[in-house]
């Protein structure tokens, strides 16, 4: 569907979550490692529920994840401590990370809050041991280059990965996340891509900032006129935001003609819940065969609604199902989509006549243990309801390709109390003052572009890459730009295309190799060779010596004489053009070992030789 | 606490470059803490705030629990401690300010196990405890008893639970379960182990049992809960869950969760038919000393005057021989010494050494394997109930409450 996002009043806004690179964790001394889950040392498991705040008040998405108690597990490493188990009070917050976070809100002319107060933000879908996620604001109301408004920096401890449905590992939790919240001022799919690639480039140019997959994520708040605000979690590809933001706009139009068809029929949602499960007692479905309950009810001239599709891969039906998962259910089954899934046409009769459905209403059905059939009907009736205001405010998850699901209700302000466990941290104007305003990358492309000449994508590929400040030490070292570039980036790129493991090469290591270049004691034409050597772990010597070994220019006549006398012929043949295939050989057989010029000329030699000889 | 804003007034906060809407909560250090609309709090000057309404701040709402009048009578004994706390805006910091119905509501499992009634005795943080609060706690929990209830749940403070644990051991004798039960985590948080602790602990108040136990996690995970004997148990760690450890011997049950099932061990003591006894009374001036090194005999004047004295000693029970000296003097004026251990685990045994055997002939008594806080419960208590000095003596050397085991089993 093509649409007119300003007609229809699109306003979205973003929050990004970045991890920083601190060499501890935000409350506690471990280093920031990611692990590999069959490197755990050991595991747990506990409950949670939900707590009032100070304020007496229960947290609505709280109370939705407290409808099934369920028991969390989770993996320990050498690299995590009794703080990630809930086992000991938090160390106070750390002071490098702040840094990066003030910087970063320096960058975007935003005010710090004088005096930083850790709050609890209640989490209990078991990603926190502790139930909480620790997060602070740092700082206020800034504007990026391009003009989008930022709110809010905060920064806050990451949460555990879920390694599958209940069991969590404790490496990740409590890396240092910062999250940039910018205001609602965008307005079309495009602009919020653009502000959130803008705010990607402002993050690496600190240099401070984790990189890879999950390292970085984008929460989406989207709403437009009569729809509601919806934010989407957990956007891991920045090319897939604009695409996320035109599904969810598609979604919201879609609800709202639902609503005005509903309207229109007159429709409404009856809340008998009927048995049936005697109906399929015989039923080639699996799931309603061997269900101990199935209990079902009419939605009164829904007939066709909740099986239209609201965006791609997602139904009505399947925003009610979302809704009923939350009771443990594995779904539901409604007359839209039946016969199908082993129902047959004679079951469906019989439903429907079990619930005195017309062919304008729709039934739905869910089968499981009774105590949970009877959560997943209220859960039904509660979300067909919202069907007729419209788009419910809601936080949900980002699905393959771009679609959502519904996690859970917008959580409220109630879910933050303060962590008193952690003192307050004052930020003086002496402190943001000192702080140094990194180089932007965009900038950092445009001086690469200029100054040493490099072409705009190898220049964008060095002022992103984590071997910036290496690649600029080479040259301030007297290495000439455009080798230094090939040493840390160009060649890096091939050799890893190739499966070699560039990541174990250290930036001092190929600083090393470059000097040695530079003094003519190794060829340059060597440089991939010895990047290979390095790459399997030797040394830049070793790698040098192997790659390139020594050759005097008395052994390197020696195997020009020969390899000219083995190819006479040829030469003689050739004349003079013969001198650039024998030059291959040769090179081949130093291994790069000698300046191809010094090469060139006793070659030459040699050549005019056999020629003059003819 | 400023006298311009008052806790739940609506307030600007204007600062350089940026102004924002919140709730003003508190000053300190000339610092206000505003809650903002975001529900994050921030610090600011008090200057940049101006008032702009006042809203009413939300009171926790009361749930009248409703008691199942068919169930065994528990009676709950509440001192404080974090198995019922809040964050207090005052100090910042979370405090023991709930009473002692409050439990009710924070472990709402507990109403379908037992109906309840509840004597809040003192709200303190368990550091404050005191023997005068004992003799209180002990009086408290004897009248329970004495009133029909099937078990008795006394919440308390992690920090000195044992010692009153320890107390109450000596104090009461008690036909049915005196259950201690705290919290290592404070119940604010949604991963507090007070809901489990409290369940388990309700359940070893209903069960066989008929004495002073300690009910916390078993393990670090919320899998079980183990019982301790109130003279046997030790908080051993700072914060962990499986904190509390029994010393020197086993444990005398346990508790799963979530199924609730409780195992007693063959030398748990039974519950009984009996009424109970209360002999509340303490000789307070009576002290502990950890041994060290180099320590100056001159230190032990400052407690000239007491009436018993613990020593914490090295390995088998030793301390300097310089210290001996004195030891018989103060002694010999009337003041009761017990060696135990700085080990913790172990039998004393002053009869290997030279320094022991002096120790023996300066009036020392043996602590046998009685952990060094609980000999100075139990010298308070034995001070405090016996008639001659040499009735005291003998009464340190016997077990009394399970304190002390007549085999170092392996």
């Amino acid at each position: 569907m093509t649409l007119d996002y300003q007609k229809l009043g699109l306003i979205a806004g973003i929050e990004i979550h970045q991890q920083l690179n601190t060499k501890e964790k935000l409350f506690c001394r471990c280093p920031t490692t990611i692990r590999e889950a069959e490197e755990s040392k050991g595991e747990f498991f506990r409950y949670l529920r939900a707590t009032k705040s100070e304020m007496g008040e229960l947290d609505r998405a709280a109370e939705e994840e407290m409808m099934q108690v369920r028991q969390f597990r989770y993996l320990t490493y050498d690299t995590t401590c009794l703080v990630e188990n809930d086992e000991e009070p938090p160390a106070p917050l750390n002071e490098e990370a702040l840094d990066i976070v003030l910087t970063i809100a320096k960058v975007c002319g935003m005010t710090p809050v004088p005096e930083i107060h850790t709050m609890r933000k209640l989490v209990i879908d078991g990603s926190n041991t502790s139930g909480f996620q620790r997060t602070a604001l740092v700082a206020m109301n800034g504007t990026l280059p391009g003009g989008a408004g930022i709110e809010t920096v905060c920064l806050e401890e990451e949460a555990a990965q879920r390694i599958e449905d209940t069991i969590f590992s404790l490496d990740r939790l409590g890396i240092p996340l910062i999250e940039i919240t910018t205001s609602p001022c965008m307005h079309t799919p495009e602009a919020v891509q653009e502000t959130a690639a803008q705010i990607g480039m402002i993050l690496r140019s600190t240099g401070k900032v984790k990189r890879g997959l999950g390292t970085i994520r984008q929460d989406i708040n989207i709403s437009i006129r009569e729809g509601a605000r919806v934010e989407i979690k957990g956007v891991q590809e920045l090319d897939l935001i604009a695409e996320v933001v035109r599904r969810e706009v598609c979604r919201q139009v879609s609800l709202l003609e639902i609503r005005e068809e509903l309207k229109k029929r007159g429709a409404s949602v009856e809340k008998t819940l009927v048995d049936v499960t005697s109906l399929f007692t015989d039923s080639k479905s699996r799931v309603l065969k061997s269900a101990p309950k199935i209990l079902a009810i009419r939605l009164n001239k829904f007939a066709g609604l909740v099986g239209r599709e609201i965006q791609p891969g997602r139904r009505l039906g399947s925003e009610m199902s979302d809704y009923a998962k939350k009771c443990g259910v594995g779904g539901l089954f409604h007359t839209d989509e039946l016969p199908a899934y082993g129902v047959t046409e004679d079951e469906v009769t019989n439903l429907k006549k079990a619930l005195d459905a017309t062919p304008d209403d729709c039934v739905i059905i869910v089968a499981d243990k009774p105590q949970r059939c009877q959560c997943a009907m209220q859960q039904i009736i509660r979300r067909a309801e919202m069907a007729f205001e419209g788009v419910p405010k809601e936080t949900r998850k980002m699905l393959e390709g771009g679609s959502t699901a519904y996690m859970r209700p917008l959580p409220g302000a109630a879910r933050m109390y303060p962590e008193t466990d952690v003192f307050q941290v004052r930020v003086t104007p002496e402190r943001f003052a000192s702080l140094e305003i990194p180089e932007m990358i965009d900038d950092t492309i445009a001086r690469y572009m200029q100054e040493f000449g490099l072409a705009r994508e190898v220049a964008r590929q060095m002022a992103y890459s984590e071997r910036r400040s290496a690649f600029e030490e080479a040259i301030h070292s007297g290495i000439k730009p455009a080798l230094a570039e090939r040493a840390f980036n160009s060649t890096l790129r091939e050799l890893s295309r190739e499966g070699a493991q560039v990541h174990r090469i250290k930036d001092e290591d190929i600083l090393q190799v470059l000097i040695l270049i530079n003094s003519g004691e190794v060829a340059k034409e060597a440089l991939s060779p010895i990047l290979t050597a390095l790459a399997e772990g030797k040394t830049p010597a070793e790698a040098c010596e192997r790659a390139a070994p020594k050759v005097s220019e008395e052994e390197l006549t020696k195997i020009i004489n020969r390899i000219v006398a083995e190819r006479a012929d040829f030469i003689k043949e050739r004349g003079n053009a013969a001198t650039g295939p024998v030059m291959g050989v040769v090179m081949k057989e130093v291994r790069g070992s000698v300046d191809g010029k010094i090469v060139n000329q006793i070659l030459r030699e040699a050549i005019s030789q056999v020629l003059k000889n003819a | 606490m400023s006298t311009t804003f008052e806790t739940g007034d609506l307030v600007r906060c204007t600062l350089q470059g940026c102004s924002c809407e919140g709730t003003y909560i508190t000053t300190r250090d000339g610092m206000a803490t505003v809650k903002l609309t975001s529900g994050y709090n921030i610090g600011v000057p008090e200057e940049s705030l101006t008032k702009t309404g006042s809203s009413e701040m939300a009171e926790p709402q009361e749930v009248e629990i409703i008691q199942d009048t068919t169930l065994p009578k528990i009676s709950i004994v509440s001192t404080g401690g974090t198995i019922a706390s809040k964050i207090d805006y005052r100090t910042g910091a979370v405090t023991s300010q709930f009473r002692a119905t409050d439990i009710l509501n924070a472990i709402p499992g507990l109403a379908s196990l037992a109906q309840f009634s509840a004597v809040q005795l003192c709200n303190i943080l368990s550091e404050n405890m005191t023997p005068a609060i004992w003799q209180q706690l002990a009086r408290a929990i004897y009248d329970e008893i004495r009133s029909g209830a099937q078990g008795i749940l006394v919440t308390h403070g992690t920090d000195t639970m044992a010692y009153s644990a320890a107390a109450m051991s000596f104090m009461i004798k008690t036909p049915v379960p005196v259950v201690f039960v705290g919290s290592q985590r404070s119940a604010d948080r949604p991963s507090s182990d007070n809901v489990m602790n409290g369940m388990c602990a309700v359940k070893t108040a209903l069960s066989d049992l008929g004495e002073v136990v300690v009910v916390m996690h078993g393990t670090t995970s919320d899998d079980v809960c183990a019982i301790h004997r109130g003279t046997r148990v030790r908080k051993m760690h700072t914060s962990r869950r499986d904190a509390f450890q029994t010393i020197g011997d086993g444990v005398i049950g346990s508790v799963t969760y979530p199924s609730l099932d409780v195992s007693l061990a063959s030398h748990a003591v039974k519950r009984g038919n009996g009424e109970p006894e209360l002999k509340d009374q303490l000789e307070e001036k009576c002290a502990i000393i950890w041994y060290y090194p180099g320590m100056d005999p001159a230190l032990l004047s400052a407690w000239s005057g007491y009436k018993g004295i613990v020593l914490a000693g090295t390995g088998l029970g030793h301390c300097g021989t310089d210290m001996i000296a004195r030891i018989r003097e103060m002694s010999a004026a009337g003041t009761l010494f017990v060696m135990t251990s700085q080990c913790l685990h172990g039998r004393i045994c002053d009869r290997v050494y030279d320094t022991g055997r002096d120790l023996l002939g300066a009036g020392v008594i043996e602590g046998e394997d009685m952990l060094p806080e609980v000999a100075l419960v139990k010298l308070m208590w034995v001070l405090g109930n016996s008639s001659s000095l040499s009735e005291a003596r003998l009464m340190m050397a016997q077990n009394l409450a399970g304190e002390i085991t007549r085999r170092s089993s392996v």
